[in-house]
């Protein structure tokens, strides 16, 4: 059980109050088979364990009386509980991480052969032999990169290691999907 | 990989600022260290703890300071392991929620909350029936949403369409991700990750990259619908957590040795994730992955499996508080009679797994060799279309395989409305619930039959191309799936003979009519148990890469029962020769008697020995020690930065004293930290059978040999592994080196 966080803002109230508190994520579940003309039925409340049982749960009862109790005993009813906070953040969380990703690899993937292209000439791109078979044009980067290092700032140092992580992944390629010795 | 290599390793120049971003620059490999693809020296991993141990230890009396690093460093192994609890549960949390939702989103959303799946949509409404128990207003397939008709045959296309798409879109994401980010990422982990904990270094294949792209592509590739499960690649994801957090702590980082035994119980926390078995995950560490496991992991490896489920626990991601899916109770025994089905199931599972090795290294051989290899992804596309087009027609095949095992792990009693339990109920029965008699069969038995048959087909022949490709997948859950299918089928068959025809002998005694007799969902359990044994045995499919750090596992098999006293001489006299048979057998060496740093870096250079040994002159050849090739190259390249005044032209010494030399000399480098002064040695009347066995009880990496006290060669752990080859008839020179 959670209790509302009281904040002064009426819309953050509503909001805390929306993420944290939510009694519909308790619930008692009531399967109750056929019984003589009676068809089957699942009732659903949101009540706490102690009532989690057949008389609490199951509303309109069916049968009458003397019955109440035969019907009862064919019903199974079990506690769930689930935290549909934890659901909502870890969906968004993760489509947000492989969002990033996705525009990562279209930007390394299209958009830097494109810039890199339109900034340095197609003069410089000297195609090596290690990139047969291998459409990104990551050596020729570093080449290229190499001949405007000027100072070691902190830009530089982001783009050498960003290109040294480049190499490691290249070499990783060729040896997984190129010969084919590691991971068959 | 020649030292020429090594010497191109980038050394950035030492400069003053930018200390806060060192982090970026480029490691420079330590003395020590292991090149990559090479195995590393157990010995010398032991014996360097144990200096760091009794060093700390020594220090800890001298101030509390120093008792209470000590007590740090005792305690740094507990925190690693909570750690990675933690870690992998957590992501395994996360893994199993977006499974969920994704899986289902093949087919429809739910419209109140897009981030639920159909289960958790449905939870609160009222309107979900008996017959149909997920039915709700709030979640609509897609046909439904697009042009508000939910049955008929255009709605019927419209759903297969866009569940096709869904299904290619995911793994196509899957493939590309994988393919530009961490390739390494692909396939279970689980073979690779036997490898490296028995001593192999394949450096990336832990990293944090591959960590990101394996969470995140596993999520894809599993709700394609792809015959594959993810309990293998949450092996392989606790492992890498294992190698993040080892990273925290230097006592792990810098001894390959102590980082296995954390990787040991990292994979123990891995597979108690993906079954919710601590227990279980830790025999499967000991059993399975592990090569060297001392008690103290086993303590270990059991908290940081049970801090990993208890984190799952607390995620709840089944909603009803249980680890796995798989959760299931049989009230009825069973009979001794029942052990022929189930025999029959073990030959099923047997022959099952034949058949899948068999067929899946011819496969993966075709993969390696053909044109199919050349286009990854292209062939990922292509399985997932026709694993989705085959598989959206039958309802067995279009859930997801844990799903499916579920059902039909699951007893049919009174609450069920599948139509699996379509059987005939006699309206006067007033058994409770768990203690139904044994039913005759309704139609919906026979339908689900045909169509389970159908799908066992389907699962055996798509699991073949399935696994391989360069996603990751798991073989856990194709195989128990395949195994649940044919038990369940044999069960239910089981179950009407045994009501049809009662009367016969061998059910007259077990079976009474009017109680219950047969548990058909416990016959799947069996056919699961029998299907998974088989299929796990990976090391035939890997690479020789892999074969030859692992020589223990052959020779346990095949004994060298074949070897006699009189191949001890040839054995070792064949090896003399470091480098590629056939060079011509120079030998190289070093003596205690003074040389230049920059005559050492010429014989570095000219040559590409991957060690050297020590002797006290050329002229005497009385051996005093070994240097491995790796180290020596970088003990001369960082010396620089320690001792000012190291030039070329300084004198190299491996004594304890420096060499009286004038004092217009240069500063020498005294290179003794890097002579192993006892390696070890074996006689060249040795046999056999005893080297093959020091290399592999100690671990070692290569083994000096002599002869009447003087040096005669040296036998690697290749050299070992080639004579094995050669001892069961196989090609030596498959066994690869760099």
């Amino acid at each position: 059980m959670y209790t509302c966080i009281h904040v002064s803002l009426k819309n953050a109230k509503s909001l805390i109050c929306d993420l944290l508190q939510n009694s519909e994520d308790i619930r008692c579940k009531c399967i109750c088979p056929p019984y003589r003309d009676i068809e089957g039925q699942i009732y659903k409340q949101n009540v706490s364990l102690k009532d989690c049982n057949c008389l609490h749960v199951v509303e309109p009862m069916p049968v009458d009386g003397k019955d109440v109790e035969a019907y009862c005993l064919r019903c199974e009813c079990k506690f769930e509980e689930r935290s549909s906070a934890t659901i909502k953040v870890t969906i968004i969380m993760y489509l947000s991480i492989l969002g990033l990703l996705l525009l990562y690899m279209v930007y390394l993937t299209l958009l830097e052969p494109m810039l890199k292209r339109r900034l340095f000439g197609h003069s410089q791109l000297i195609q090596s032999d290690d990139d047969v078979g291998d459409q990104q044009p990551f050596a020729n980067a570093h080449n290229v990169l190499s001949h405007s290092h000027s100072r070691p700032n902190m830009l530089n140092k982001v783009e050498h290691a960003q290109q040294r992580w480049r190499r490691q992944v290249q070499e990783q390629r060729k040896s997984v999907f190129d010969r084919h010795v590691v991971l068959s | 990989i020649s030292p020429a290599e090594l010497a191109s390793t980038p050394t950035e120049e030492p400069n003053g600022s930018g200390h806060l971003m060192d982090f970026l620059d480029e490691p420079f490999p330590d003395v020590g260290t292991y090149e990559d693809f090479h195995t590393i020296d157990w010995l010398r991993e032991k014996s360097r703890d144990t200096d760091r141990h009794r060093k700390i230890t020594s220090k800890s009396k001298e101030s509390l300071w120093e008792l209470i690093k000590s007590l740090l460093d005792a305690w740094s192994g507990w925190v690693v392991m909570l750690l990675i609890g933690l870690l992998s549960g957590t992501l395994a949390g996360v893994i199993d929620l977006a499974v969920d939702w994704m899986t289902d989103l093949k087919e429809g959303v739910c419209l109140t909350a897009f981030w639920y799946s159909h289960e958790q949509c449905c939870w609160t409404s009222n309107e979900t029936t008996f017959d149909d128990r997920d039915k709700c207003p709030q979640w609509q397939k897609w046909a439904e949403l697009m042009t508000g008709h939910a049955e008929g045959a255009g709605a019927y296309v419209l759903n297969y369409l866009l569940y096709v798409m869904w299904a290619l879109l995911f793994s196509f994401l899957a493939v590309s991700l994988v393919r530009v980010f961490a390739p390494y990422a692909c396939g279970s982990g689980i073979p690779e990750i036997k490898t490296i904990l028995s001593g192999f270094i394949i450096r990336g294949y832990l990293g944090k990259w591959t960590l990101l792209i394996k969470t995140v592509t596993l999520v894809l590739a599993v709700s394609s619908g792809l015959s594959l499960g993810k309990e293998g690649p949450l092996v392989h994801v606790a492992c890498c957590c294992g190698n993040l957090f080892c990273s925290l702590f230097s006592k792990y980082s810098k001894n390959e040795g102590k980082r296995r035994e954390v990787l040991s119980a990292a994979a123990a926390a891995g597979v108690s994730v993906a079954f919710g078995a601590p227990i279980g995950g830790v025999l499967f560490s000991l059993e399975e992955v592990s090569y060297y496991f001392p008690l103290k992991t086993l303590w270990r490896s059991f908290f940081a499996a049970l801090v990993a489920a208890f984190t799952l626990r607390a995620i709840n991601p089944f909603g009803n508080s249980r680890l796995v899916l798989f959760y299931v109770e049989y009230h009825t025994p069973w009979y001794m009679a029942e052990l022929v089905p189930f025999i029959l199931l073990g030959v099923f599972g047997g022959l099952w797994g034949t058949l899948f090795i068999r067929a899946n290294i011819a496969w993966c051989r075709r993969r390696k060799t053909t044109l199919l290899g050349k286009y990854p992804v292209l062939e990922v596309i292509a399985v997932t279309g026709i694993t989705a087009v085959l598989a959206f027609p039958n309802p067995y095949t279009r859930r997801s395989t844990s799903e499916l095992i579920s059902e039909l792990f699951n007893d049919c009693g009174a609450l069920e409305s599948s139509q699996l339990c379509d059987y005939v109920n006699n309206p006067n029965m007033s058994r409770p619930v768990d203690d139904i008699p044994d039913r005759p069969a309704g139609p919906g038995v026979y339908n689900a039959l045909w169509q389970l048959a159908l799908a066992l087909v389907f699962k055996i022949v798509i699991t073949i191309f399935t696994f391989g490709m360069k996603i990751p997948s798991g073989l856990f859950i194709p195989s128990m799936a395949v195994g649940a299918i044919a038990g369940r089928i044999v069960g239910i068959a089981v179950e009407q003979m045994a009501y049809h025809h009662h009367d016969w002998l061998i059910f007259k005694n077990w079976c009474r009519p009017g109680a219950d007799c047969v548990t058909p969902g416990l016959y799947a359990m069996v056919g699961a148990a029998a299907c998974l044994g088989e299929p796990r045995r990976p090391q035939k499919r890997s690479s020789p890469l892999l074969r030859q750090s692992r020589p223990e596992k052959r020779s346990r098999k095949k004994g060298l029962n074949g070897t006699s006293r009189e191949e001890s001489t040839p054995p070792t006299l064949a090896t003399d020769e470091r480098g590629p048979r056939g060079k011509a057998p120079l030998w190289a060496f070093l003596t205690q008697d003074p040389t230049r740093v920059e005559e050492l870096e010429a014989l570095i250079k000219d040559t590409d020995y991957k060690g050297f040994r020590v002797v006290i002159s050329r002229e005497s050849e009385r051996f005093m020690g070994f240097v491995q090739g790796r180290d020596l190259p970088l003990a001369i390249r960082k010396s620089p930065f320690k001792q000012d005044g190291v030039v070329s032209s300084s004198v190299v010494y491996f004594t304890e004293d420096a060499p009286l030399l004038p004092p217009t000399n240069p500063q020498p480098l005294k290179l003794r930290r890097i002579l192993n002064l006892s390696p070890f040695t074996v006689t060249d009347h040795t046999p056999m059978e005893t080297v093959v066995d020091i290399f592999r009880k100690l671990g070692l990496r290569q083994c000096l040999v002599t002869r009447s006290g003087r040096l005669l060669g040296i036998i690697t752990k290749k050299d070992v592994l080639r004579h094995m080859a050669q001892m069961m008839n196989q090609d030596p020179e498959s066994i690869m080196f760099n």
